[in-house]
């Protein structure tokens, strides 16, 4: 599921997939905005099939935090 | 019997606004306005109302169809921000242009609401019932506007689009498909009068302008555009390579970009001019058809799709034959 993740992100976010890891922060790291999250969480819920709760959001930051967030809703 | 549009026009008022405008008095500045939505600028009524707008758009709809203001039987304003709750912006158009015999009235189906009027004005055309109708998208948003809010003050427009139909032998308007969901969560709002009566004291947060929950906007938005494409074109013969061109309702560069940027067989057919105008809610797709048929981008014969997404939720698509 890691790997998936990080492809994802790569791929929408436009960056080397070999920049990403579990500490990596979307907003400071990879300078994703808010269309950018939008977005990300939005391919996210169609590969993994979970539905992410708007207020949550503030919570995901790093890979670590959509990891653990999509594992705990599986 | 058909319904055929025969003239398009336009009308913003005389006060571009830029994405610097906003750097005075709110946290954002033009990057950041532009990297995330594709605005520029955007125009702001200086004191024109909602009707003021749609009568001078529907003058240059008027002009370009050869028709007089008193051969209308029809007209239907799609709008969110009505002069008035009473008289219809429409009545107000109608008697500004003099267009003596027409009945008239409002629709409100947010920014879908000319994918709405389009298709109610088809309907009469092809049952027969009138030859000529007046449909009108426009709006003042900016006086629903919260202008301590950056995330929705920066994305509107002041504007109005019209068009002329007409019954015709020939096809037009080939298929409408219209749809709207519950906004469980009300995601997009702009409240109308409180319940304050004898019986009710003043209610409390009552704010009479726009709100947005982002993301949940996002979500629908984006689920929405290829289902559109997709259901007015289903049974019709027709394929995505039929099509000339796709006018989107002008939400957002990003947003637009995303919902198309899975299908690379239309993304060239998409028409923007979000940078321009903003969101002008009811006016935006009206706003881009006459400002390509002013263009002369559209030739007779070509295939185009409107496509309209909204608060409600709500969302229409309509596929013509120029």
């Amino acid at each position: 599921m890691e790997e998936k993740i990080k492809e994802i992100l790569a791929e929408e976010l436009s960056v080397d997939i070999g920049e990403i890891n579990l500490e990596t922060n979307l907003k400071d790291d990879l300078n994703a905005d808010s269309i950018d999250m939008m977005q990300v969480i939005d391919v996210l819920e169609q590969e993994f099939d979970v539905e992410v709760d708007t207020s949550e959001l503030a919570n995901i930051q790093t890979v670590g935090d959509i990891l653990k967030y999509i594992e705990s809703r599986k | 019997m058909y319904s055929k549009i025969i003239g398009a026009g336009f009308y913003v008022p005389d006060n571009m606004v830029k994405n610097e405008f906003f750097e005075s008095f709110l946290d954002t500045n033009d990057e950041w306005i532009s990297s995330r939505t594709g605005i520029k600028s955007r125009f702001f009524s200086k004191g024109e109302n909602t009707s003021d707008l749609g009568t001078k758009a529907a003058e240059m709809a008027l002009d370009e169809s050869g028709l007089k203001a008193d051969e209308l039987d029809m007209i239907v304003f799609a709008t969110m921000t009505p002069d008035m709750y009473m008289p219809s912006t429409a009545c107000i158009v109608k008697k500004n242009i003099g267009a003596e015999k027409a009945f008239a009235f409002d629709i409100g189906a947010a920014c879908s609401g000319f994918m709405y009027a389009l298709t109610v004005a088809s309907q009469f055309i092809e049952n027969g019932s009138v030859r000529n109708a007046l449909v009108i998208g426009g709006e003042v948003m900016s006086k629903a506007l919260d202008f301590s809010d950056r995330s929705t003050a920066v994305l509107f427009g002041d504007g109005a689009g019209a068009v002329v139909l007409a019954a015709s032998q020939e096809p037009g308007i080939i298929k409408s498909y219209l749809g709207a969901k519950d906004d469980s969560k009300l995601s997009l709002v702009l409240e109308a009068l409180p319940v304050e009566n004898p019986f009710v004291e003043k209610a409390e947060g009552s704010t009479n302008k726009l709100a947005m929950e982002g993301r949940e906007v996002f979500k629908f938005s984006t689920q929405v555009v290829g289902q559109a494409i997709d259901e007015v074109l289903k049974d019709t013969g027709y394929g995505y390579e039929d099509v000339k061109m796709i006018i989107p309702h002008q939400a957002n560069y990003r947003l637009i970009d995303y919902a198309i940027g899975k299908n690379k067989n239309l993304q060239d057919k998409f028409y923007l001019n979000v940078d321009r105008y903003g969101n002008t809610s009811a006016g935006s797709v009206a706003i881009a058809l006459s400002e390509v048929r002013q263009k002369g981008l559209l030739k007779p014969g070509d295939l185009i799709i409107l496509l309209g997404f909204g608060g409600g939720f709500t969302w229409g698509s309509l596929l013509i034959k120029i």
